[in-house]
């Protein structure tokens, strides 16, 4: 990381571990958790916040000074709103099928918390560049959580991952399921994304106990 | 009348804004550590999404849908803006929660006082956009089906965050491990309580020996196809001419 000072680092690293977005910060949960049932689903939507949080970020922080205080919301919700169409249109022309499952996740990219609390508390105080790499940090953050998520959810829910099967065939009763393992259907419910986030919540503040609440 | 009752019970129960699509999350977690400011911010919401709902259905018809705009005359009969939805519909939000935190101050102190500090809050609430957006994609076909179907998500999300509230206020009592105190522990509660709502889904089923949860997204999945394949027999059809 030598194009990158120490602090910039920073901006990039913290929001994947310590101050992560989802777990500690707790934005963006809204639209994340719905769509988290495979993998793909989950990996997509994570690049599509990446690209809306790191364009978005700049936008705003190159508009900062133009800005009335009083309108910044509106303001706010117009340039991600004109981003997320972007994207939209994008997933709906090159991955139709996957434009079809994220249905409506897609458009509830604009209230996302996680984008609007960003633009609030950094884009809004800080130049573009070091704004890119907020976003782009933050945005990352988010999809890890997005994608380990998912991951168990496809793994243990379908025995897949990006709709393979590891695990083997569960009618031929190949691979694992020759031992009598079967798939937790359960998984793919959407209750369960709560609970997974629940249990990475958990592991994550035994190993750092600084992040325990009261 | 029955297709009122139905979708009252759907968007309550079955379809509930937290449990099955996980909206208005953020506002959800955060603003749940009280029984007294979770009824205020329900109720707010209630409100919003009764005015926003409507409103952007009536957009919807007159202004986005394909062909929506013949109104004008025929030869506007081939315009589709369905792509300008989002922003449409998020300024629409926008304005009306700023209009209705204007007038609700200028009118009633008293439930400005209860609501105010809450209504900026909602604008960015994600409940509010996803009803108007799976009104979109559901196709609610009149304006009263409209206006129930915002009350009757906003019930939903009130009765969620009323639930976790109180839960939330009673757990303060109990010793949860230290790493899941607070976050952690709302979460896997909530996931338990969405479990809870999940045996809803037979409700207006009569309870098949199939789970109706599932029906119900395979249901909505069909019609996204049907739309899909319409919109683009639509734009071949548009290439043809």
């Amino acid at each position: 990381m030598a194009i990158l000072s120490k602090k910039d680092t920073k901006l990039i690293t913290d929001p994947l571990a310590d101050n992560n977005p989802i777990t500690i910060q707790v934005l963006g949960i809204c639209s994340a958790l719905a769509i988290t049932a495979d993998l793909k689903a989950s990996l997509v939507m994570g690049i599509a916040v990446l690209f809306v949080m790191g364009v978005g970020n700049v936008v705003i922080s190159l508009l900062r000074n133009l800005i009335p205080s009083k309108i910044r919301i509106i303001v706010q919700l117009i340039v991600v709103a004109s981003l997320v169409i972007v994207v939209d249109q994008f997933l709906k022309a090159y991955a139709f099928e996957l434009s079809k499952t994220l249905s409506v996740f897609i458009g509830l990219i604009i209230t996302n918390c996680i984008i609007m609390g960003r633009f609030e508390a950094f884009a809004l105080a800080n130049g573009p560049y070091r704004s890119f790499l907020d976003g782009i940090g933050n945005a990352l953050g988010y999809a890890v959580i997005l994608i380990l998520v998912g991951f168990f959810r496809e793994l243990l829910g379908a025995g897949t991952l990006f709709g393979i099967p590891v695990l083997g065939d569960p009618i031929e009763k190949t691979g694992l399921f020759s031992t009598g393992y079967e798939n937790n259907g359960f998984m793919l419910m959407p209750p369960m994304a709560l609970i997974i986030v629940g249990l990475i919540i958990w592991v994550q503040r035994s190993r750092n106990k600084e992040l325990i609440e009261d | 009348m029955i297709e009122h009752l139905e979708l009252f019970f759907k968007a309550v129960f079955i379809d509930n804004m937290v449990f099955a699509v996980f909206l208005g999350m953020c506002s959800y977690l955060a603003v749940s550590k009280k029984v007294t400011t979770a009824v205020g911010l329900g109720a707010a919401v209630i409100f919003v999404l009764a005015i926003t709902v409507p409103l952007n259905w009536l957009l919807d018809q007159y202004l986005l849908q394909p062909g929506a705009l013949v109104w004008l005359g025929p030869e506007f009969a081939d315009y589709d803006l369905g792509f300008l939805s989002f922003i449409m519909f998020i300024a629409t939000i926008a304005t009306m929660v700023q209009l209705v935190e204007i007038i609700v101050e200028k009118f009633s102190p008293s439930l400005y006082n209860s609501l105010g500090i809450f209504l900026p809050l909602i604008a960015v609430n994600c409940a509010i956009l996803g009803g108007s957006l799976f009104m979109q994609s559901r196709e609610i076909e009149s304006l009263g089906l409209a206006l129930n179907y915002g009350i009757s998500s906003g019930i939903g999300w009130f009765l969620a965050i009323l639930a976790i509230a109180a839960i939330r206020e009673k757990i303060r009592y109990s010793s949860v491990p230290p790493a899941l105190r607070g976050l952690g522990i709302t979460f896997i509660i909530t996931g338990l309580m969405g479990i809870g709502f999940l045996s809803f889904g037979g409700m207006l089923t009569g309870g098949d020996e199939e789970a109706a949860p599932v029906k119900e997204t395979e249901a909505t999945i069909e019609k996204v196809e049907k739309k899909g394949v319409k919109d683009e027999l639509a734009n071949n059809t548009k290439t043809l001419n």
